[in-house]
């Protein structure tokens, strides 16, 4: 059996400012039940520019420009201290403006439900001809946009607005009239999933040069559900983006799990591989535009700009071993059963030692941590704490309560073994995943050994049951040693050895083999 | 205080006596645990929630307060690794601050 290794990973962020006001459900509930509110009309004055949103150093670590541990050297408040020559493009991915992601929901449309402004529609799409990711064929399927008039009374009779700024360039129609489960708002949320989650998948693609249709599963992992009323979340959000990203040899399924689900399908996509099911699968989740703003009445009241201003993404790539790449280790799988409670200790028992255990390693064998990776700047400022530092506390009190450091060292531990959060607060996108690009090239480049992948997620929300979730999965550096199938390993001759002694014994005791 | 849990104690203390109804608060911050004993004693600060102007005045300590009542091992497996991270004496200043003020049990 080949072991499965992490051949690439790539994120993208999009700044959809005017989504904020319309789609995050902050602000919408707050129009519903008190559309007057000064709330409403401060958020306008606190919303950032897409310069400011490249330039902030917590996307840049997101899209690989920079990696997690240098926003220790960069001072707080960070979206003052801004990265004067940062890119939109990464190293990973890319940070996309608003009226290029409209056009990208009309390329993910099947349906025909999004209508874009002629004139607008002509213009994005000259942007995006001089991207090196969309072809001349699939632009070409845009064809001609609206009349202005036309979209206008559409959005009269209740399809969803498309703003940049103040000027409406585009409408989501409901894909129903009496369904409530594929009305415009319910679509306009699912073709966000479907196109942020496009530009994950193409950004994997491209910058990492891999044949789109080498890959032969897709995995998506996001918190939203699609289907009708018959079958309220049937999906299948991955065939979807597989088809607009030109994944043409994928077949994939979605997997849900809350802020875990990301976590859950990289331990699934590495079992496929593993099993010799699949070569190549990819997991792959878009933004949830339900976030977009969650905190910005903290935000708000506090002088802090819209920090919640952008959709995530990510694509992450598994493959079969190339001796190169780093090795996703099967045989070290935390996971928090129904029977482990939800004690904070006991939840970080079962995803963090219990693992290790089974393998004899110590805590400090693990050189990196990735947890619930969020930004703290936007954690802090809504009363929540600082998420990942708070985890790095509970690994090291863990480790102190072990023997596997001195109670004194917790700190030390905390700076070495973790990092600071910079993922945006989109539920399933810190949770874990965030930091395995940069573990890959970390490990790569021989800076560290080793990261455990942790991700966490709370189903109390769904209101099926109280259980708290997690699974946690070690990436290390391949020792270039490659397994090829049919070989019979140690475990496998220990077992047939033990086999042969047990038929002697109990030959020699009953004087015949059985 | 969720709503949710607040309606939840709400309809608790009317099925079984405010005197009978003991509130055991797991919260990881001070401020956190403060607000929440807040709206079980004097009532929901933010006037959002079902214990909005209702002053149930019950008992409420945080289990960190709650050590010698309970089995050593069962406190260390539970409640260790949280008090050696957690800001312990903030967090019982704070909710026995309340509890002084507000409880009438």
């Amino acid at each position: 059996m080949t072991a499965p290794v992490i051949k690439g990973a790539a994120y993208v962020l999009v700044h959809t400012p005017d989504m904020i006001m319309h789609y995050g459900t902050t602000c919408a509930l707050e129009h519903e039940t008190n559309p007057e509110s000064e709330f409403l009309k401060k958020v306008p004055g606190f919303i950032r520019s897409y310069e400011e949103v490249v330039k902030y150093a917590p996307n840049q670590a997101y899209i690989g420009n920079i990696l997690p541990d240098a926003l220790n050297d960069i001072e707080k408040p960070w979206y003052k201290n801004l990265i004067q020559d940062a890119k939109a493009e990464g190293k990973m991915g890319e940070i996309v403006d608003q009226d290029e992601f409209y056009v990208a929901l009309k390329l993910s449309d099947a349906f025909d439900l999004v209508a874009l402004e002629k004139t607008f529609l002509e213009d994005t799409k000259a942007k995006l001809t001089k991207k090196p990711m969309y072809t001349e064929a699939e632009l070409a399927k845009l064809k001609e946009g609206a009349e202005q008039s036309e979209i206008d009374s559409k959005v009269k009779e209740g399809a969803e607005p498309l703003y940049m700024g103040k000027k409406l360039v585009g409408c989501v129609k409901a894909a129903h009239d009496k369904d409530k489960n594929l009305t415009a708002h319910i679509m306009v949320e699912n073709l966000v999933v479907k196109a942020s989650g496009v530009i994950a998948l193409k950004n994997l693609i491209y910058r990492n040069n891999i044949p789109a249709d080498s890959i032969e599963y897709v995995i998506e992992c996001s918190e939203e559900a699609c289907g009708d009323m018959n079958q309220r979340g049937g999906g299948n959000f991955a065939k979807a983006i597989c088809e607009i990203a030109g994944a043409t040899g994928a077949t994939g399924s979605d997997t849900r799990g809350f802020c875990a689900a990301p976590a859950h399908a990289l331990i699934n996509a590495a079992a496929m591989v593993k099993s010799g099911v699949y070569k190549s699968v990819a997991i792959v989740a878009g933004g949830a535009t339900a976030k977009l703003g969650m905190n910005s009445r903290d935000h708000v009241n506090k002088g802090v700009p819209v920090l919640e201003d952008c959709l995530g993404g990510f694509a992450i790539l598994v493959g079969e071993n190339d001796g190169i790449s780093p090795v996703l280790r099967t045989d070290i799988v935390g996971r928090h059963t129904v029977g482990t409670g939800s004690s904070p200790q006991a939840v970080m028992e079962s995803l963090i030692t219990k693992p290790l255990d089974k393998v004899g390693m110590k805590i400090t064998d693990v050189d990196k941590y990735s947890v619930e990776m969020q930004n703290p700047e936007i954690t802090e400022a809504a009363g929540a704490g600082d998420v990942p530092l708070a985890n790095y506390k509970m690994i090291a009190a863990l480790g102190a309560k072990r023997g596997d450091i001195d109670r004194t060292d917790m700190m030390s531990f905390i700076k070495e073994h973790g990092m600071p959060g910079f993922a945006p607060t989109q539920g399933h996108i810190p949770s874990g995943v965030p930091f395995v690009g940069a573990a890959r090239d970390m490990i790569m480049s021989g800076d560290i050994e080793s990261a455990m992948i942790v991700g966490k997620g709370s189903l109390f929300l769904g209101r099926m049951t109280n259980q708290f979730d997690g699974v946690s999965i070690i990436m290390e550096k391949n020792t270039g040693s490659e397994e090829s199938a049919g070989t019979v390993s140690k475990e496998e001759v220990k077992e047939m050895v033990a086999e042969a002694m047990k038929d002697f014994a109990s030959f020699l005791l009953n004087g015949k083999q059985g | 205080m969720d709503l949710e849990n607040q309606k939840r104690v709400l309809d608790l203390s009317e099925k079984y006596g405010k005197e009978n109804v003991v509130v055991i608060l797991g919260t990881s911050e001070a401020e956190s645990a403060g607000l929440t004993a807040e709206t079980i004693t004097a009532g929901d600060p933010t006037y959002a929630g079902p214990l909005a102007g209702v002053s149930l005045g019950l008992r409420v300590y945080h289990a960190f307060e709650l050590k010698d009542q309970v089995d050593a091992n069962v406190y260390d497996e539970q409640c260790g690794m949280m008090e050696m991270v957690l800001d312990v004496d903030a967090i019982i200043s704070e909710v026995s601050s309340i509890r002084d003020q507000y409880s009438q049990y």
